[in-house]
């Protein structure tokens, strides 16, 4: 049924943990930072790559799971709960939530998946900020900062989000290579016809679904503890429910690599931009969108990078031609 | 608040609910296209309109015109220019488009615009009957709203290019076939999109504050609004708008507003399940 793969990917991928990994002990905290942030979107975009870029589902969820996940490690931590052990909880917590959702809303398609799946996370979002006496409501929550000077406490955080990632793409390459993402990959193409040749489409999708929330759910957890202080409209912004499958695509969806390099390219673009045109950002982030849309629809990694090189010497050759 | 009091205000908001949605539901019933810009496009109309009345002090019921051209001319130099390419292509991409251009759209307004809450007031004062109190401007805006809605369902029925774009929402292949130029006709049609909801925004500045932080609001209102009503025209954005009006009034008196917003929502995802297509809607547009 499967064909070899390539053991490329892997390769590649431990190279670039181990390359993230090095930044606290050659590089200052600023640059600790932005790996920090790389990792954590690389883990949300992998995650998103299971359910949208593996199955075909529009799924504009991530946000939902993500906020979930960091309310839930707060409040775990604030009633004593352990850090490590409050964002497992988190992990496990999504998990089922997303398991409960996801048989209901995997069981519309197209339009109305996209729709629905935005709409879980404006309802989480108005859930949590009306839910005053839990959560906070719209004054948000501390959350208990994690031990230690800050330079250790941002590589703890760093090497947490790093495991993270490294799990989400450990969980892409055992669905690319297993029967359930054989059987997710057939639903991308016709799901009718998945179903009649015996997939249990259902099943599979929702195994899609769950396995993109938990890792979303965890790192929500572990941001909570990082920056020690969170509130609804941050934790549940559709800046982020969009933004995760855009560098998902930026990379190319449905691919190992792909949500790994779309979600560096993304955070390294919004890094330089955020630095030096605040007030413009969100509206060259929009162009940069817009120009993924147009210019790399099958993402960075689907470019021809071959014919793109050779181009140069062939028109030479062709304009020694005519004479 | 009396029953007939808590039901006029929501006919009220329903009438201008219907008003945000008309144009979203257009949209994705002609294009299938998820237009994430449409909530922009409201908030646009109403900064439009408080601005021109602020510096000329003319009436808004006369800018609203002027509003509606504008963003009809916007909204189809999007259409032409950028999501006619990819029209065809699956949700992920046409939907990620326009959240892209909107973020362009809503950077701009808040340059521009800045987010500071704007209202047109205008003190009409307020009507009494059968026991229910009513602010003018609030009837002088549900008169726009209902007008406008009219008037496109007019234009849809009876206009060469109104029946024109019902028969691209029917079969684009055989419209194509018929001699009608389908890409002028999504132009077309996300234009007038545009218009309604520039128009709504005029409308609704002259009823409540706007500022650029409700395009998500106004975007997530069309969302419920056209799966509670369904997709198919005018009739399901009225009746969805209606009905989201009403339930809002009523929760908003029983569990408070903030829930009463959570609850137009649940009620979307329930319908989404049971009933697809709508309350009025008809089957096959999903």
């Amino acid at each position: 049924m499967m064909a070899r793969k390539s053991p490329w990917p892997l390769i590649a991928m431990a190279l670039w943990l181990a390359a993230l990994a090095l930044t606290p002990v050659v590089l200052g905290n600023y640059e600790v930072r932005i790996a920090i942030s790389i990792a954590m979107f690389t883990a949300l975009a992998l995650s998103w790559n299971i359910i949208g870029g593996f199955t075909g589902y529009p799924s504009f969820s991530t946000a939902a799971f993500y906020g979930i996940g960091c309310y839930v490690g707060a409040l775990a931590q604030r009633s004593g709960v352990p850090a490590a052990l409050a964002w497992l909880a988190a992990a496990a917590f999504v998990g089922g939530v997303s398991f409960l959702i996801g048989a209901i809303v995997l069981r519309l398609k197209g339009h109305y998946f996209a729709i629905g799946s935005i709409a879980l996370v404006d309802i989480s979002r108005l859930v949590v900020s009306s839910w005053g006496e839990v959560t906070g409501g719209g004054n948000g929550l501390n959350v208990p900062l994690l031990q230690g000077r800050p330079p250790e406490v941002s590589a703890l955080v760093l090497y947490v989000m790093l495991g993270i990632m490294a799990a989400a793409f450990l969980a892409n390459v055992l669905v690319d290579r297993s029967r359930l993402g054989f059987g997710l990959r057939c639903i991308e193409q016709n799901e009718d016809a998945a179903d009649m040749v015996g997939i249990d489409t259902t099943r599979y999708k929702i195994a899609a679904y769950v396995l993109s929330a938990v890792f979303p759910g965890a790192v929500g957890a572990v941001y909570a503890s990082w920056v020690g202080y969170i509130d609804p409209t941050d934790s549940f912004d559709i800046l982020t429910t969009v933004k995760v499958p855009v560098m998902a695509m930026l990379g190319g969806a449905g691919t190992l690599l792909g949500p790994v390099v779309g979600a560096v390219s993304f955070v390294l673009l919004e890094e330089i931009f955020w630095a030096n045109f605040l007030e413009w950002n969100r509206a060259i982030m929009g162009a940069i969108v817009v120009a993924l849309i147009f210019f790399l629809p099958g993402g960075i990694l689907k470019l021809d990078w071959r014919a793109i090189l050779r181009r140069p010497s062939r028109r030479k050759a062709a304009e020694r031609k005519p004479g | 608040m009396g029953f007939a009091q808590i039901l006029a205000n929501g006919v009220v908001l329903g009438t201008l609910y219907a008003c945000i949605a008309i144009g979203f539901s257009l949209v994705w019933g002609v294009l299938n296209v998820i237009n994430m810009l449409h909530g922009s496009f409201i908030v646009l109309g109403g900064y439009l309109t408080y601005f021109a009345w602020a510096y000329t002090g003319i009436s808004p019921v006369l800018i609203l015109p002027v509003v509606a051209v504008l963003l009809f001319g916007l909204g189809y130099a999007l259409q032409y220019l950028f999501i006619n390419k990819v029209v065809s292509a699956p949700v992920l991409t046409t939907l990620t488009l326009t959240f892209g251009l909107d973020m362009i759209l809503y950077n701009l307004m808040t340059v521009f615009f800045t987010a500071t809450p704007r209202r047109v007031s205008m003190d009409f004062g307020r009507l009494e009957f059968w026991g229910v109190a009513m602010p003018v401007d609030r009837l002088i805006g549900m008169g726009l709203a209902l007008l406008l809605t009219a008037l496109l369902f007019v234009v849809l029925r009876t206009s060469r290019i109104g029946r024109a774009i019902v028969a691209v929402r029917m079969d684009r292949e055989a419209a194509a076939l018929m001699g009608i130029k389908v890409n002028h006709i999504y132009a077309v049609t996300f234009g007038i999109a545009a218009l309604m909801a520039g128009a709504a925004g005029s409308v609704f500045a002259m009823v409540f504050p706007v500022t650029t932080n409700l395009s998500g609001v106004f975007l997530g209102k069309a969302f419920v609004i056209c799966v509670i009503g369904g997709l198919g025209g005018v009739s399901g954005a009225l009746a969805g708008g209606l009905a989201l009006g009403i339930i809002e009034s009523f929760a908003g008196v029983l569990v408070g507003p903030q829930n009463a917003i959570t609850i137009g929502f649940v009620l979307m995802l329930v319908l989404l399940i049971v009933r697809p297509q709508g309350l009025v809607g008809v089957k096959g547009y999903e």
